[in-house]
């Protein structure tokens, strides 16, 4: 299994890869919407994308929508500090296949990995 | 005696751990942080805690950059940004009380309260501070504890 990690928050992506390395999950981090719709376009494909929502430049809502777009039928789960029920739904709407505020933990990766598999 | 040295320190290092968790200081995220730390990187939280002081420094700046501002060049977009990436990293590592402020913080600058905002940032940079202390005291007592257990265990060649 791949992962990719989408977050601006250097602390986040430190830990959201090492939390998918213990898991034995190979990853790749990068800092924004636009990197991620980027590292598809070059021909990579995962099987998990955590998306992180506020983001510089391109933010979750708008790769995540991006990439449905682009047929990416990867697992989307989108990861965020956001609780407001009107700024997760734009979310979810724009195309996450799961949801989970952070911050990430073992067990919530491991319920978002369940449902890809 | 040596091996009463590193007992001691670890029961000091567990008091410290058991008042940032009673103080608020800490969360349980914390704990979480320990448990992705193993021998593959032994020196994962106190590297993840580097980067957070590293970038919340960035962040404390910039907002009091912002706040010092003439109004009408104030952005409170701007402030609600650094705020977000503040209250995201924050919660990431544990840092409950810091974390806390800054949703206050962040309320206020949602109101366009420019007095309210600066309030809540000298109660951020107050508790900032004391975050870096105590957690830059419980590093130091985990090295004391590695150099006391590499002196009662000396590895011999």
């Amino acid at each position: 299994m791949t992962a990719l990690v989408v977050d601006d928050n250097m602390v986040n992506r430190t830990i959201h890869h090492q939390l998918l390395d213990n898991l034995g999950i190979e990853n790749v981090a990068v800092g924004n919407g636009k990197e991620a719709v980027d590292i598809h376009c070059s021909g990579k494909a995962f099987d998990l994308i955590l998306m992180d929502m506020d983001m510089p430049i391109m933010n979750g809502i708008e790769a995540t929508r991006k990439l449905r777009e682009m047929g990416i039928r990867s697992m989307i789960a989108g990861v965020s500090t956001r609780s407001m029920e009107q700024e997760i739904r734009e979310f979810i709407e724009a195309g996450l296949d799961d949801y989970q505020e952070k911050p990430l933990t073992v067990s919530k990766l491991i319920s978002i990995i369940r449902k890809i598999n | 005696m040596l091996g009463l040295d590193a007992d001691q320190l670890r029961a000091d290092m567990n008091r410290l751990l058991a008042f940032l968790f009673h103080q608020g200081i800490l969360d349980e995220q914390f704990l979480q942080l320990q448990q992705l730390q193993d021998e593959n990187s032994p020196n994962f939280v106190s590297e993840v805690v580097n980067i957070y002081f590293h970038e919340s420094e960035k962040l404390l700046r910039n907002l009091r950059s912002l706040l010092t501002m003439d109004r009408e060049l104030l952005s409170f977009d701007k402030i609600g940004i650094h705020l977000n990436q503040f209250i995201g990293s924050s919660s990431s590592i544990g840092a409950q009380r810091v974390r806390n402020i800054c949703v206050a913080f962040r309320a206020a600058s949602d109101n366009n309260n420019r007095t309210g905002c600066l309030r809540s940032l000298e109660v951020l940079e107050h508790e900032h501070c004391i975050l870096k202390n105590k957690l830059h005291e419980l590093f130091q007592i985990e090295q004391q504890i590695l150099l006391a257990a590499a002196v009662r265990y000396p590895v011999l060649n």
